[in-house]
This record gives C-alpha cells, sequence and structure tokens, in this order.
C-alpha cells in the first residue's frame, strides 16, 4: 500500500501503461479499504445497537413469552408501556426524577459559572491553590465522605429521605461543572473583557453582558452533564432515599423493579427503556454542545 | 507563583516610574485587595461548599476512622483498632481491593484500546458517518442502572439472546453475571459498550494530528503500522495518558454496575435496597466502594471500619489525580 501511494504522489517519470497499472491498483486498494473499514463499521454498529434492539423487542412480548428464550414477539403487546406506569411507585418516581434533575441542574449551572469566570480570568493569590483544590474534589470518590455526610444530614438536619440532601449541595458549584466551564473560559480573549472595563462595566455587569453570551455551548454541555448525572444517580439515592420509597427516583426504583413487584422482563424491559428514552431525547436535541463538552474535558485545556 | 504573577501583571506605569516607593506602593496595595475582594465575591458560594462538602467532611471521617461509632451511641476513641480490623480481620477488604484492582488493569487497559480502536474507526468512515457515530455514541448514554439490568437480562444464562444465539451457533454458554469466572468480564464487557465518551475524545485528538506528518511519513515509505507508531502514537500520547489516569480514577469509585449486576443476577428481593449482599457470585463481585457502603450502611454500621475504608479510596484517588496534575500541566491552565 506505502508504495501504491508514492507512486501516486511522486512527480511520474515512468511511461504511461505502468502508471495507469499504478493507478489502478490505487483505485482497487482504495475500493478494498472502503469495503474493510465500513464491514468492521456494520459489525461495530451491530454490538453497539442489537442490545437495544433485544431489549425493545421483549420490551414488546407478552408475560408469559418474556420467561422463554424467544428473541420475537409473538404479539406485539404495546399495552405494557401503559401497564408499566401501574407498578406501585413507578409513577411518583418519574416526579421525583424530574424535580431532582431540574433543580439540580439549575442550581449547578447558577452557581459554578462565578467560581469559574474567578479561576479562568482573575489574578490573585491562592488562585492556583484553588484550581487544586476543584481538580481534587472532582476526582474525589463521593464514597470517601459519605458517612460524615450522611450523618449530617441525618442526624442534624433531619433530611433524609427527601432529595435535599441531593440537591442542597449543588446549589454551592459543582467542581467538574466549574473545572469545564473556566477551560472554555481560558479561551475568550482578554480583549473582550478590558473592552467591556473601559466602557466601565464593574465584573458582574462584564460577566452577564459580554462572557455568558459568549459561553452558551458550554453552559449548555454543563447542563447537559449535570441533568443526566442526576438523572442516572444511583448512589445518592441509594443512601440518602432508601428508606422512603415514595422519594425514590427512576434510575433507584429500576433495580427493584424486577424482583420487589414480581414484574416480568417484558414490563422490566419498558421500564428501563423508558428510563433510558428523556436521556437520548436531550441528547438528540443537544448533541453539537454534548459532543463539544466531552472533547473539552479531555483535549482543550 | 500566581502571586508574582499578580504583582508583575497589571503595573504598567508604577514599577517603571520608580520616583520613591511610598506614594505608589499603597495604591497597587489597594487595587490587590480590590482585586481579591472580588475574586472571593465570585469564588463564594464554591468556598462555602468547599469547606462543607469536602473539607469538612473529610477530616471527620479521619476523626472517626480512630473511634467506635454506630451512628448512635457517642463515638469513643479506639486508636487503630479499626484500621488492624480492616487491614487484617475484615473478610471483605482484600477481596474488594483485588477485584478493584482487577477492574483498574483490566477494564481501563481495554476501555482505552478500544476506545482508541472505534476512534479510529470512525475518522476512517467516510459514508454514513453521522449515522455510525451516533450509533457507537448512543449506549454511553444509557443511565447505568438501566444498562445494567439491560445487560442482566441480555446475559442472563438460561433465557437471555445472547446464550441463545451461542447456542444455535454451537458455541459454548457461559454463566456471565452468575459465574464467579464470568462476571467480572461481563462488567468489562458493559463498559466497553459504553465506550463513546472515550471515542469522542481520541476521534478529537485523532483529527488534531497534522496531516503533514502523514504525508511525510509515507514519502519516507512508512506503512501503516509505522505511521501509527511514529506519528499518530506520540502525537495522541498526551491524550492517552489523560484517558487513562482518569479511567483509573473512574474505576477506583466503580460500584452502581457491580452492585445492580449482582442484585438483579441473584435474584434478590431489594424493597429497600438494604438486602442484597454484595459480592453476587461468591464474592467476585465486591469492590472498595461497596465495602463502605456494607460497613457504613448495611451491615452492622460500623462506622469507624467504613471511615477506613474510605481513607484507602481517599489516598487511592488522591495519589492518581496528582499524577494527572503533575502529568498534564495543560489541566492546571494558562500559568
Amino acid at each position: 500500500m506505502s508504495d501504491t501511494l508514492t507512486l501516486d504522489s511522486a512527480p511520474s517519470t515512468a511511461t504511461p501503461a505502468p502508471r495507469t497499472a499504478a493507478h489502478r491498483r490505487a483505485i482497487r486498494q482504495r475500493r478494498l479499504n472502503w469495503i474493510a473499514v465500513h464491514s468492521l463499521g456494520i459489525a461495530a454498529a451491530l454490538f453497539f445497537l442489537l442490545p437495544f434492539v433485544f431489549l425493545f423487542l421483549t420490551s414488546l412480548m407478552s408475560d408469559d413469552q418474556s420467561l422463554s428464550a424467544n428473541l420475537w414477539p409473538q404479539h406485539w403487546v404495546w399495552s405494557n408501556y401503559v401497564n408499566v406506569f401501574k407498578v406501585p411507585g413507578f409513577t411518583d418516581w418519574w416526579k421525583n426524577s424530574i424535580e431532582y434533575s431540574v433543580l439540580g441542574t439549575v442550581l449547578t449551572v447558577v452557581s459554578s459559572i462565578p467560581p469559574a469566570y474567578a479561576l479562568a480570568k482573575f489574578r490573585f493569590p491562592g488562585r492556583r491553590a484553588a484550581m487544586m483544590a476543584v481538580i481534587s474534589m472532582m476526582m474525589l470518590p463521593p464514597q470517601v465522605i459519605i458517612v460524615p455526610m450522611y450523618l449530617l444530614w441525618t442526624n442534624q438536619l433531619h433530611l433524609t429521605g427527601t432529595i435535599w440532601p441531593l440537591v442542597i449541595p449543588m446549589a454551592f458549584g459543582d467542581a467538574f461543572s466549574i473545572f469545564l466551564l473556566r477551560q472554555f473560559l481560558l479561551t475568550i480573549p482578554k480583549e473582550y473583557l478590558d473592552a467591556a472595563k473601559v466602557d466601565g462595566c464593574g465584573e458582574w455587569t462584564t460577566l452577564r453582558r459580554v462572557v455568558l453570551p459568549m459561553i452558551k455551548p458550554a453552559v449548555s454541555a454543563v447542563a447537559l452533564f449535570q441533568f443526566f448525572y442526576c438523572w442516572n444517580d444511583f448512589f445518592g439515592p441509594q443512601i440518602y432515599l432508601a428508606q422512603n420509597p415514595n422519594a425514590w427516583t427512576v434510575s433507584y426504583g429500576l433495580q427493584t423493579f424486577h424482583s420487589a413487584h414480581h414484574t416480568d422482563w417484558n414490563l422490566t424491559m419498558a421500564a428501563t427503556l423508558l428510563v433510558m428514552a428523556p436521556v437520548i431525547i436531550v441528547f438528540f436535541f443537544a448533541q453539537k454542545a454534548f459532543i463539544e463538552g466531552v472533547t473539552l474535558t479531555g483535549v482543550k485545556g | 507563583m500566581s502571586s508574582t504573577t499578580a504583582e508583575t501583571g497589571p503595573s504598567p506605569t508604577p514599577s517603571r516610574a520608580r520616583a520613591g516607593k511610598s506614594p505608589v506602593a499603597p495604591a497597587l496595595r489597594r487595587k490587590h485587595r480590590r482585586e481579591l475582594r472580588v475574586a472571593l465575591a465570585f469564588l463564594s458560594p464554591w468556598l462555602i461548599g468547599f469547606a462543607i462538602f469536602f473539607a469538612y467532611p473529610l477530616i471527620s471521617t479521619v476523626y472517626f476512622s480512630f473511634m467506635h461509632y454506630d451512628g448512635y451511641n457517642p463515638p469513643n476513641f479506639v486508636g487503630t483498632k479499626n484500621w488492624t480490623y480492616i487491614l487484617t480481620e475484615n473478610p471483605y477488604f482484600w477481596t474488594a481491593m483485588r477485584n478493584t484492582l482487577w477492574l483498574v488493569v483490566v477494564m481501563v487497559t481495554l476501555r482505552v484500546i478500544f476506545g482508541l480502536g472505534i476512534g479510529t474507526l470512525i475518522t476512517k468512515i467516510k459514508t454514513g458517518a453521522g449515522f455510525f457515530r451516533t450509533a457507537f455514541y448512543l449506549p454511553y448514554l444509557a443511565p447505568p442502572v438501566a444498562a445494567t439490568i439491560g445487560f442482566a437480562f441480555l446475559l442472563n444464562p438460561g433465557t437471555g439472546p445472547v446464550n441463545h444465539l451461542l447456542g444455535e451457533l454451537g458455541l459454548p454458554q457461559p454463566g456471565w453475571f452468575n459465574d464467579p469466572n464470568w462476571s467480572k468480564p461481563s462488567l468489562v464487557l458493559l463498559a466497553l459498550w459504553g465506550i463513546g465518551d472515550l471515542m469522542v475524545i481520541f476521534m478529537a485528538a485523532l483529527l488534531d494530528v497534522p496531516t503533514e506528518q502523514y504525508e511525510a511519513a509515507s514519502l519516507d515509505g512508512a506503512g501503516p503500522f509505522q505511521r501509527f507508531r511514529y506519528v499518530t502514537l506520540p502525537n495522541i500520547m498526551p491524550i492517552i495518558m489523560f484517558a487513562v489516569v482518569t479511567g483509573v480514577i473512574q474505576t477506583l469509585q466503580y460500584y452502581t454496575q457491580a452492585m445492580v449486576a449482582g442484585q438483579v443476577a441473584s435474584g434478590t428481593l431489594s424493597g429497600s435496597g438494604q438486602n442484597y449482599f454484595p459480592g453476587y457470585p461468591g464474592g467476585s463481585t465486591w469492590t472498595v466502594p461497596q465495602l463502605v457502603y456494607n460497613l457504613g450502611f448495611q451491615s452492622n454500621d460500623d462506622i469507624g471500619a467504613a471511615c477506613v475504608v474510605s481513607l484507602v479510596l481517599f489516598v487511592l484517588a488522591m495519589a492518581f489525580t496528582s499524577l494527572l496534575m503533575r502529568r498534564r500541566a495543560g489541566l492546571m491552565g494558562d500559568d
């Protein structure tokens, strides 16, 4: 392959006949490459998509059939998607999940922007230490501090069994969101901020009027990440909500589905797909912001 | 370091017009004090969060690790008893450590290799690139609990579609989440399914490699393997390092999937979520974070011992975090 490429790009001094042969060889090579790459692509796509297909097919089976090893539903029982909401608690879990995710996302975004701005654009003693503290918080496994936090929320504040132990900390800035917003803010040229200051804007006005419109992609990425985090959270609800089934979120309640209510696989799979749905729908509407955000966490900086 | 930049940075005239120190310095100092005050105001939400949700519980965890405390009766000092209990007597600690280490090594390695492979593949696909990119990315979005339950169903040894298909093809049908030898590999399979995050990061890194370098290598007669080895790899090495270190830190926290897989596969009734004893099958899915949960919240409310395990986890996570901050100066920013 390498020699066809060199022949192809090198100025040819050879006679016409071998050149066309080489040319034809290059075309055949390229066609073979295309076939190889796309066959691999299709194989990979099957690996990634077939699980969804099997879950979907099972979710439409009758109770009895979902216990068998059948792959294809005999009757398409669409009513499973209605009946799944009759499982005790399922509707409440949705309400709780939406409450947790919306409140958590709004609070995180609002409380993370000012610290991120300060860390990116202000010069003050201890800035580097503050940044190291943000990264340490970001990397801290939640299980490290869970015992004292649980004791605080239970013994002092008496809020376990409600979503508040999950939501209130998000009003005080989230380390990952601060980090991501800061990475993005670093790319904004200082001149914009200086211009605003020449016009007499204070830091707060500069942030609101000049910076905020410029960092919209990063803000949407942070909002999405946080929404997904809240929606997917399992550990938090297990610690703070387990005692009170009325306060469960879908991500926590789902694991009790198959065993606790004698629910068959068909309804369990319908519930599983329904829990995946909001995240996937939101992703399709905000794909670009999301991908930019993922890239920003790893590549820029 | 930042304090020196702060002093030399925004002071154009005073340092040059060095007429006398006294008339300039107070104004400068006032300016610095004002800057610090503004910075503190902007940082305040996070500073409060840092104190209440990081510093306080961390110190508290250290304190409790030297106490006997059941959560009800007042704690009393027991010295290093909790530490020796965890390191020498607790029947699950070393099992959990071994499993976590196994997952760190195998899962992170395979995820990075697979992510790089899928990332490379997606940069080569020309027809239907949008479809393939979405298809490869989608599983990453599936909520961990939902994805794990889905896999527990798909890999169910008796009725799952995967073993059904393997049977039709005359291939061996493993016990997956129900077999101690297969449970961790099954979790790795689940982690590979959700490769979307690494795919995107590697894709962006691969597209950033200057094309001239590939052309130059081709002119020198380098084949595809050599181009990968001598052009691609050196260019994306920082991103690989980043993926490895963040992968290690994430895997140290590995909890939800292990918990849910064990729970669904064992068929444990979990009304309040408290009844499933971690590690099914045969202790093969015990991880260190599950031990914190088990000791602190599940078994006998041994808060002191739970805090010891928390601190072990903390030391491991911070060791890798400091590696991340050192190896990638970029993480720290522009100075």
